[in-house]
This record gives structure tokens, C-alpha cells and sequence, in this order.
């Protein structure tokens, strides 16, 4: 369960001092499907950071479960984001000179996993993404939806309890992006994720059990 | 995980790794050369040296001729009117002399012992270095106090027959040594080629050895005889240098008395070849025969190598002065291009380091990967270096230059000439020249300092990158590609 308390976050530029989240508190339980939306420059990217442990607030705390990441350091954040936190870009962000299954791949290494091991399992992830057959391919041979679903299958593959999707249908047409979504809702109900996708489409965060709304770094709900 | 990004990042940015790879190999490629070279040099220098002051000699003590001092060379030579064998009008007339070489100076024998008294000398031997001149000449067979009256019989005799005459000046360089200290000096770089050499038990004896080269060209043979100050030597045998490259240090060698005594130079050397127990005694030694023999000049073999003329020593201060800047500027230029070219990937795989730090990589995982791209760069660089670097090495020895080197050693005067002939009043000092094959040797150490340079250019750029990779914060990473 996350637990966020009066969390705020200001950016230095320049001399100018920006506020991206100003006192957010907020509650997600395990396993809840949540969208936040915004207008661009809102705050929603940097929300998503504190849930990743990206990223310290200047003030507050989150807590995720019984860790409190706005304390931890660096080495300690890392692990956490390799064992219980999945990311998914709205740019994909694949690796350009690794084919998919190594990509995937690339989720397992801090696991310190046998090659052997982190191959089937990478393998098994690309399957349940309906990509078996394209491991041997580089992410330029793929279209823009089947990259998706490697990104997904990379950050699943470690078996998360969180997984954070910042705008995942930003780079997809329509067609796509419903199957994109189609598969992280199934692969939510599934495996009892929490998941939280950040997004500017409506149809894409009418599909989450709560949605949450943030302007200007202020959070709140929508009913 | 590593080895299998590492290929992927290499084979998919080839252009940068080629790049880099071609700078590191231009690089060591020229240090291999430069070092061949100068290795080359080095050997050709000891050879010359070798010849004229024997395997193993680590100083050389001599004595640098006083203004006015006649003692060396100034040749003359006196006929009285009853001089000479007269026939059929002609009067023959000649004359050797040996004396100490044009140039140099001798001094008291004494200081042989002076010098093996030193500590840590492990061996001395002296040598007398000396020219024999010959003068021939043939002149009409006159009479004294009567002038040819007018009208007169033209004048007759002389090797023309018509009243004219002929002279000729003919020397070869001796060298005067103690047989017994054969190991140290210039006999110790000799081969012998016929016969024998000389022993102790030649001492006081009229024999002589011959350099090859110049019994051949005299048409002297083991087993003939040879003159020097117009005395009958036997030739024992013949001697040729043991490096193909170089002339031995004279063209006859005979027992140190007897050249001491017909040269009237008794109790004197002009040489006193010295061996240290080992090359760092040498500096000590040097010092203390300086205060044991204040008048001497004494050098060691780096002294000597200063000695070394002709376009051999030219190649040297190339190699030493243009060849090592060359390599440390353009090694400089190799490891700044690895340098920008790593951080300018870095920078370039901003969002990508972001991702996997994202994903969990640790910073450690992330800089060993920047690291071993660029330290594989390196060892590409590094072998093609190395592969280009003994091609190169290969071509100097197929082209195999002939340098030229000159000694100004008093024991090197007259020698290798074919007929050693110095002319009456010959050049002071007269330097022996060689000619000397460059050769270029390829050495472990310099293929290890090779691959060494290698891996220090792609540690350095690798550590360069890493921090800079190590320095992105994920969220930045992730933002800055917003």
C-alpha cells in the first residue's frame, strides 16, 4: 500500500523556484487500478516519480508498505525499484542494440539470476505479452504497439507489486492503444498488481477503478 | 548480461568504435616504431662502440693531448746523403716509423695498476695505440757541390729515367695490448678468422695478428711476415670483428712491450679499458680513477656513445628528440578522442542509463558497462595498434637502412679502411667510419607497453564516462527525454 503524506516537490531553474506537487496526500491500497490525469506540466510525471522511487520530495513522506522511500538511499531505492516496482514509458524507452528477449532480459540482471534462468523466464514474459515468436527482434523491427508490449513484458517480468505506467498509449493509434490497455488491465486482474497509470486520455483513465485528478501540483479525486 | 550488452553496444555504434579504435592503434602503433627504432639505434651504437672498446667495457681512461704536444704523430723523416741503395742512377731510399697516433697523448703504464686498485674494478687492460708510417721514395742518384755546366748531358736516373723522382707514404694503424688481458678492451669484440692469437708467452716477441680485411688488401697472409718500424713481424693470425657491422679497432695487433720499445714509448699506454663488477659500480668507479688519475679523462659508455658521428647518430636524435614527442603527443590526442568520444555516448545514452536505473541497475552495474565498452574499445585499438606497429617494424627491416657511424676514439684511427693509409702527416684523430644495417628489434616489453597503453586508454576514458554516468539521476535522465 502506498502512503503518501503532505508530499511536496520544488525544482530549482535559476533563480526561480518551481513547485511540481504541493501537500499531497493520498492512500492507494494493494492490488487498486488507479489513472491520474492532468493538464501537461501538472505534476503528474513527478507524482509518478515519488511512487517510483525516482525521486526524494523536498517535503513529506511515501511510504510503500513498510518503507518509507523518501529516507532511503540511493543503493536502497534501486533495490526496491528491482524487486517490487515495474515501469512502463510512454516512449518505451528499449534499449535500440538489444532484441526484445534481452531487453526483457535487462529487468532480471540486478537479480543476479543464472543466464539460464533469466532467459526462460524473459521468454515466459514475452509470451504472456502475445510476443513469443519476436524475441530474436530489435526494437526497430517492431511496430510502436509491439514495442509497448515488450516494455510491459520487461517490467513484469520480475513479478512486481507495483507497476507505474506514464502515459502508455502516448506514442499509439486508437487500435492500439485499447489493445495496450486491454492487456495491462487483464495482466492487473491477473496478478493482483497495483496499478497506477498516469494519462491524458480520458478513455484511458475511464477504465481505472479511481481516478485522481492534478493541477498545478495539487491533487484530488474525481468522482 | 554485461558481455551481451557490450557486443550489442559496440557492433551497433561502430562508427564511434571504430574511431576510436583507429586513433588508440595510430597511437601505439607509433610508440611500437619509435621504440624499435630507438632500440635499433641503441644496438647499432653498442656495435660501433663495441668494436672500438670491446664487449664489456664499462669506462675508458685516455688522456686528452696538451696544447703543443707533439708526442702523437708529426711525422719526419731524415735521409743522409749515404743513405739509400744506389743503382743505375737511381737512389732508393726508405724509412718506417712508429709513433703514438696523430691526435693523441700517452702517459705512464703505472696507472694500469692505479686503475685495477679501484674497488669494484672487475677487470683493466691498456693498449698503445700507434701508427707505422712508411716512407718510399726514389730519387736520381746525384753528385754533390757540381753544377750541370751549360750544355751539359741532360740528367738521367730516377724511376723515369730522366732525372725524376718518386715518393710514396704508406701507414697502418697497431695497436700495442697485453695479451693476458685479452677479456676487457678492443680485443675482447674480435673473432679470430686463421691462426692464433697472440698469448702471454708472446711477450718480447716479433709477431703479430691482422685484421682481415686489411691483410687482404695487403695480400698478407698468416705465416708471412709484416714490417712495422721497419722490423720483420710474424703473422700468427687474422682476426675480423665479431659484429658484421663494424671494423675491428686496428689493422695489427702485437705484444704491448714491443711496441712500447720500437716506438720509443717505453712504460707509456695511450688507452686503459676498465670494467665495473656491475653497471651500478660504474658511476663510483668513474669518480674515484678521476681522483686517482686527476690528468686522465675518463668516460663511461654513455660518454662514449656521444662519440658516435655520421648519420647513425643523426638517426639517434631523431628517434630520441621528433620520435618520442611525436608519440606522446599523438598518444595525448588518442586517449582525448577515446575520452570525448565515451563521455559524448554517455551523454547520448542519457535516457537509456535513466531507463535501466529505473528498472533497477545499480550505478555500479551501469559504470563497469561504460567501462568495459570503452576498455574493449582500447584493446581493439590496442591490437590493431600493435598488428600495424610490427608491420611497421617489418618494413624497417626489409628496407634495412645503412647508416653511417663515425668514432672519434684514438684506438679507432686507421681502422677499416682497406689500406689504412692515413697519407704523410695523416688526419689528427682520424675517425674510423662504419657502416652500420639499422635493424629495428621487436621486444616483449615494448609489446607490453603496448597492450598496457591500450588498457590505460580505455580505463581512462571508461572511468571518465562512468562518472559521468554514475552522476544521472533517474529522474532527470527520465525527464530530460520528456
Amino acid at each position: 500500500m502506498y502512503e503518501l503524506t503532505n508530499v511536496t516537490k520544488k525544482y530549482d531553474q535559476g533563480k526561480r523556484s518551481v513547485t511540481a506537487l504541493s501537500n499531497v496526500t493520498l492512500t492507494i491500497p494493494d492490488g487498486q487500478m488507479v489513472a491520474i490525469q492532468g493538464p501537461t506540466g501538472g505534476g503528474k510525471s513527478t507524482l509518478l516519480q515519488m511512487l517510483g522511487a525516482l525521486d526524494r520530495p523536498t517535503d513529506g513522506t511515501v511510504h510503500l508498505g513498510e518503507a518509507d522511500l523518501s529516507r532511503l538511499g540511493d543503493g536502497k531505492l534501486g533495490v526496491i525499484r528491482a524487486t517490487r516496482i515495474g515501469f512502463v514509458f510512454q516512449g518505451f524507452n528499449l534499449i535500440p542494440t538489444l532484441t526484445a528477449q534481452e531487453n526483457v532480459e535487462t529487468a532480471l540482471a540486478p537479480l543476479g539470476l543464472g543466464h539460464a534462468d533469466r532467459r526462460a523466464r524473459a521468454a515466459a514474459a514475452l509470451d504472456s505479452v502475445g510476443l513469443g515468436d519476436r524475441g530474436g527482434h530489435l526494437p526497430a523491427e517492431l511496430s510502436g504497439g509491439q514495442q509497448q508490449r515488450v516494455a510491459i513484458a520487461r517490467a513484469l517480468v520480475k513479478e512486481p507489486t507495483v507497476l507505474l505506467a506514464d502515459e502508455p498509449t502516448g506514442n499509439l493509434d486508437e487500435g492500439t492503444r485499447d489493445e495496450i490497455m486491454d492487456l495491462l488491465e487483464g495482466l492487473w486482474r491477473d496478478r493482483g498488481l497495483t496499478l497506477i497509470v498516469v494519462t491524458h486520455d480520458s478513455a484511458v483513465a475511464r477504465r481505472a477503478q479511481r481516478r485522481l485528478q492534478i493541477t498545478q501540483g495539487v491533487l484530488k479525486e474525481v468522482a | 548480461m554485461f558481455i551481451t550488452y557490450l557486443r550489442r553496444e559496440l557492433a551497433g555504434r561502430r562508427k564511434q568504435t571504430a574511431i576510436v579504435a583507429i586513433g588508440m592503434a595510430l597511437a601505439i602503433a607509433l610508440v611500437i616504431i619509435v621504440n624499435a627504432v630507438s632500440s635499433g639505434v641503441q644496438l647499432a651504437q653498442a656495435t660501433v662502440l663495441e668494436s672500438v672498446y670491446g664487449v664489456g667495457t664499462d669506462i675508458t681512461v685516455s688522456q686528452t693531448p696538451a696544447a703543443g704536444d707533439t708526442s702523437g704523430g708529426g711525422q719526419k723523416f731524415d735521409f743522409g746523403a749515404a743513405d739509400g741503395t744506389r743503382a743505375e742512377g737511381t737512389t732508393t731510399v726508405s724509412r718506417s716509423r712508429l709513433t703514438a697516433t696523430r691526435g693523441t697523448s700517452t702517459f705512464d703504464a703505472t696507472a694500469l695498476a692505479t686503475v685495477g686498485a679501484v674497488d669494484n674494478v672487475s677487470g683493466a687492460s691498456a693498449t698503445l695505440a700507434l701508427e707505422n708510417t712508411t716512407f718510399n721514395g726514389a730519387l736520381p742518384t746525384r753528385t754533390q757541390g757540381t753544377a750541370p755546366a751549360e750544355g751539359a748531358t741532360p740528367p738521367e736516373g730516377g724511376p723515369d729515367g730522366a732525372g725524376g723522382s718518386s715518393f710514396n707514404v704508406d701507414s697502418f694503424s697497431v695497436l700495442g695490448f697485453d695479451p693476458a688481458d685479452e677479456a676487457v678492451g678492443p680485443l675482447s669484440a674480435v673473432t679470430l678468422t686463421d691462426g692464433r692469437s697472440l698469448t702471454k708467452a708472446d711477450a718480447g716477441a716479433h709477431v703479430a695478428v691482422l685484421d682481415s680485411s686489411y691483410a687482404t688488401s695487403a695480400s698478407l697472409a698468416t705465416g708471412g711476415t709484416v714490417a712495422i718500424a721497419g722490423t720483420d713481424f710474424t703473422i700468427v693470425g687474422l682476426v675480423t670483428a665479431a659484429s658484421a657491422d663494424a671494423a675491428t679497432a686496428a689493422n695489427a695487433y702485437i705484444p704491448l712491450d714491443v711496441a712500447q720499445t720500437l716506438s720509443g714509448l717505453t712504460g707509456q699506454v695511450s688507452n686503459i679499458y676498465v670494467q665495473a663488477a656491475s653497471s651500478t659500480d660504474i658511476i663510483q668507479v668513474q669518480s674515484e680513477i678521476e681522483k686517482a688519475l686527476p690528468a686522465a679523462t675518463v668516460k663511461t659508455q654513455a660518454d662514449l656513445a656521444s662519440s658516435v658521428s655520421g648519420s647513425l647518430s643523426s638517426a639517434s636524435d631523431l628517434v630520441k628528440n621528433l620520435g618520442l614527442w611525436l608519440s606522446l603527443i599523438v598518444l595525448a590526442a588518442a586517449f582525448l578522442i577515446a575520452v570525448l568520444f565515451t563521455v559524448s555516448g554517455v551523454t547520448r545514452r542519457t535516457r537509456e542509463f535513466g531507463t535501466l536505473k529505473a528498472i533497477g541497475w545499480s550505478n555500479g552495474t551501469i559504470v563497469r558497462q561504460v567501462a568495459g565498452e570503452s576498455l574493449v574499445q582500447g584493446l581493439i585499438g590496442g591490437a590493431a595498434g600493435i598488428a600495424i606497429g610490427l608491420l611497421g617494424i617489418l618494413v624497417v627491416n626489409l628496407v634495412a637502412p645503412t647508416l653511417t657511424a663515425g668514432t672519434t676514439s684514438v684506438a679507432a684511427a686507421g681502422a677499416g679502411g682497406p689500406d689504412g693509409g692515413r697519407g704523410f702527416g695523416g688526419a689528427a684523430q682520424a675517425a674510423a667510419t662504419s657502416d652500420i644495417v639499422l635493424t629495428a628489434p621487436v621486444t616483449v616489453s615494448v609489446i607490453l607497453i603496448a597492450v598496457g597503453l591500450s588498457v590505460l586508454g580505455g580505463l581512462l576514458a571508461g572511468a571518465i564516462g562512468g562518472w559521468r554516468a554514475s552522476r544521472l539521476r533517474p529522474a532527470e535522465a527520465l525527464r530530460s527525454m520528456a
